[in-house]
């Protein structure tokens, strides 16, 4: 026997044992993670094709990226005139009645609590109508479009200020 | 002077023992040129047994009109029931005007008769002397019709205090609110709710023989106007057209019903005739014309209208006819109503930026100004002309208050524990 066999063999087995042991490549040494262990654990993706997903279908007045969700128009004392940053928004909502021949709208006019509480009932209405006329405008038929005004009687906001005021002074749109 | 201080300082909270909320009167001004009278405490005669202070009743009455400044009762040294107990000396002493003494007795079927004498302290003489019949309940409003009596006797008008108040209520927010339409007596006793809903109610008004309230409704989510009998609480809707049905007001004669509708296109005034159904249109312009109020004599109306560009007072002829401009101050008058003479016209206008009451003569001239502001509204003249009531705002809270015309500053507030208070229309008149 080779005298230098014994030595050999014993330099191939450290090789061996030092390349043979199959290890995931981490640069350090810590134990697992639980995802890690957990993926372990799972079963694979199945072969075959997944079924198809879809997104859920929110109606446009519940999707806060709609320009439907928005439905009040606000105006400033004393006037029925309609704000040029309200357009967009009633160009939105002219075009959804327009395009759904089954859809209703009921336009409910408010004002701020000055001054007395049955002209403020007209100059409710008188708001109403200048949105109805808007959207009319727009291409909605009247007939689809119905007016109501609460005055001062039914605020968004109680309190007594300019702050209180102007959330009162609005035009809702109901669907 | 001292008096008056006294008076002023004695903030007479009258609680009221009813089981609904109930309203409070405070008085909160000063009483100036009020002229002393003493209500000596009424005596029970042959075990007529009487639980209410009758009067007290009779002080508070009159030292409300703001025209009278009541002895206390602490103050007095003697207490007569008769005539024959009466030393003027001692009351001229006392620095009274006018003495009124009064007693109770069993009267038939289980009531009373109550006597009361109204006299002249510096002559002695005896101005006025009455029995009245009364029942146990009826007790309280037989109080009210002596200090009529008295404040009759005294200064020549009609006396106000047997008569009622309609008003509006409201607590809660949202889908926990209600409101409520009460009559109250004028003094704020015995609140009776007659309509109580989850949605608004606006613009009560009395029939001229205080018998029906028409008012507005949101039931039903349009606005309707509708009239009700007080003592059956049966109602018949009179008004539910396409947009507003608003401003109700009963004709001097009670068979028309003026109102507010905006069903051929925008606010105009009608008519409508209570028996026959018939309306008529009175105003027909693209402006806001709305709360319609008759002259005393029937012969027109005022409205609000905005057709001049802002909120003024115009006149339209009660069969029709042209509209002609009644105000020309300001640029915010609204909410007209005449005196009972037709003389005075009560209205809210906006000055410098706050709304307060205002009294103009009939052509709209001579303006005075009645609230200290700053967000009055809905006045109107008590029947007898010599008090308005509004509503307006107490610590972030809608209150009524009361203020005599021409006898001083003296205002009261009436108000409610919770919730707020609104719209009040004094009842006509009572018999």
């Amino acid at each position: 026997m080779d005298p230098r066999l014994p030595l050999t063999l014993l330099l191939l087995a450290a090789t061996l044992l030092i390349s043979g042991c199959p290890t995931t490549p981490t640069v350090d040494d810590e134990p697992p993670s639980a995802r890690e262990l957990d993926a372990l654990q799972q079963r694979p993706l199945p072969p075959s094709p997944p079924p198809t997903t879809q997104p859920l279908q929110l109606s446009p007045f519940e999707d806060p990226s709609s320009p439907l969700y928005r439905r009040i128009v606000y105006f400033d004392y004393d006037t029925s005139e309609i704000s040029p940053q309200y357009v967009d928004l009633l160009r939105a909502h002219a075009a959804y009645l327009f395009n759904d021949p089954g859809a209703r709208v009921t336009l409910e006019g408010h004002t701020d609590e000055r001054g007395t509480r049955d002209y403020n009932l007209a100059l409710g209405d008188r708001r109403s109508v200048a949105v109805k006329r808007y959207l009319v405008a727009e291409g909605v038929p009247s007939e689809r479009i119905s007016t109501l005004s609460y005055g001062e009687e039914r605020p968004a906001d109680p309190g007594h200020g300019e702050n209180a005021w102007a959330k009162n002074r609005r035009v809702e749109l109901v669907y | 002077m001292k008096q008056l201080l006294k008076f002023a300082l004695l903030a007479l909270l009258l609680s009221l023992g009813t089981a609904q909320a109930r309203l409070t009167i405070e008085i909160t001004g000063g009483i100036e040129g009020a002229q002393p009278i003493a209500v000596a405490p009424f005596g029970d005669i042959d075990g007529a047994r009487v639980s209410l202070d009758l009067a007290d009743i009779i002080s508070a009455d009159l030292a409300r009109s703001g025209r009278f400044l009541p002895m206390p009762r602490r103050e007095m040294l003697v207490l007569p029931t008769q005539e024959a107990d009466i030393d003027f000396r001692e009351w001229q002493l006392l620095g009274m005007n006018n003495l009124v003494i009064g007693a109770v007795a069993p009267g038939p079927g289980g009531g009373y008769a109550v006597r009361f004498s109204l006299f002249d302290v510096f002559s002695g003489k005896k101005l006025a002397s009455k029995s009245l019949p009364s029942t146990q309940k009826g007790l309280r409003h037989t109080a009210h019709r002596i200090a009529d009596a008295i404040y009759e006797q005294l200064t020549g008008t009609p006396g106000v205090f047997a008569t009622r108040i309609a008003y509006v209520t409201s607590r809660g927010r949202g889908p926990k609110e209600r409101v409520t339409l009460r009559v109250a007596d004028a003094d704020g006793f015995n609140p009776q709710t007659i309509v109580d809903s989850p949605d608004p109610l606006m613009a009560p008004a009395w029939s001229p023989d205080g018998r029906r309230l028409a008012y507005v409704s949101f039931e039903g989510r349009q606005s309707s106007i509708y009239v009700q009998e007080l003592t059956t609480g049966r109602r018949q809707r009179v008004a539910s057209y396409e947009g507003i049905n608003g401003s109700p007001a009963f004709s001097p004669d009670g068979r028309r019903l003026a109102m507010t509708l905006s069903k051929d296109g925008n606010p105009d005034i009608y008519v409508l005739d209570l028996g026959s159904g018939q309306l008529n249109r009175l105003t027909d312009h693209y402006a806001i014309d709305t709360e319609p109020a008759w002259s005393p004599d029937g012969s027109h109306l005022l409205f609000t209208s905005d057709r001049g560009g802002r909120p003024q007072v115009y006149r339209v002829p009660a069969n029709g006819g042209p509209a002609s401009r009644v105000t020309f101050e300001g640029d915010y008058n609204a909410g007209a109503s005449y005196s009972p003479d037709g003389r005075s016209i009560v209205m809210v206008s906006r000055i410098g930026g706050q709304f307060r009451v205002v009294t103009t003569d009939a052509r709209g001239g001579g303006r005075r100004l009645i609230s200290p502001g700053n967000l009055d509204e809905s006045p109107s003249f008590a029947p007898n002309g010599s008090m308005v009531i509004y509503a307006t705002q107490n610590n972030g809270r809608g209150v009524l208050a009361v203020t005599p015309l021409g006898g001083g500053g003296a205002i009261q507030r009436l108000s409610q524990d919770t919730g707020e208070v609104r719209e009040p229309a004094w009842s006509p008149l009572l018999n």
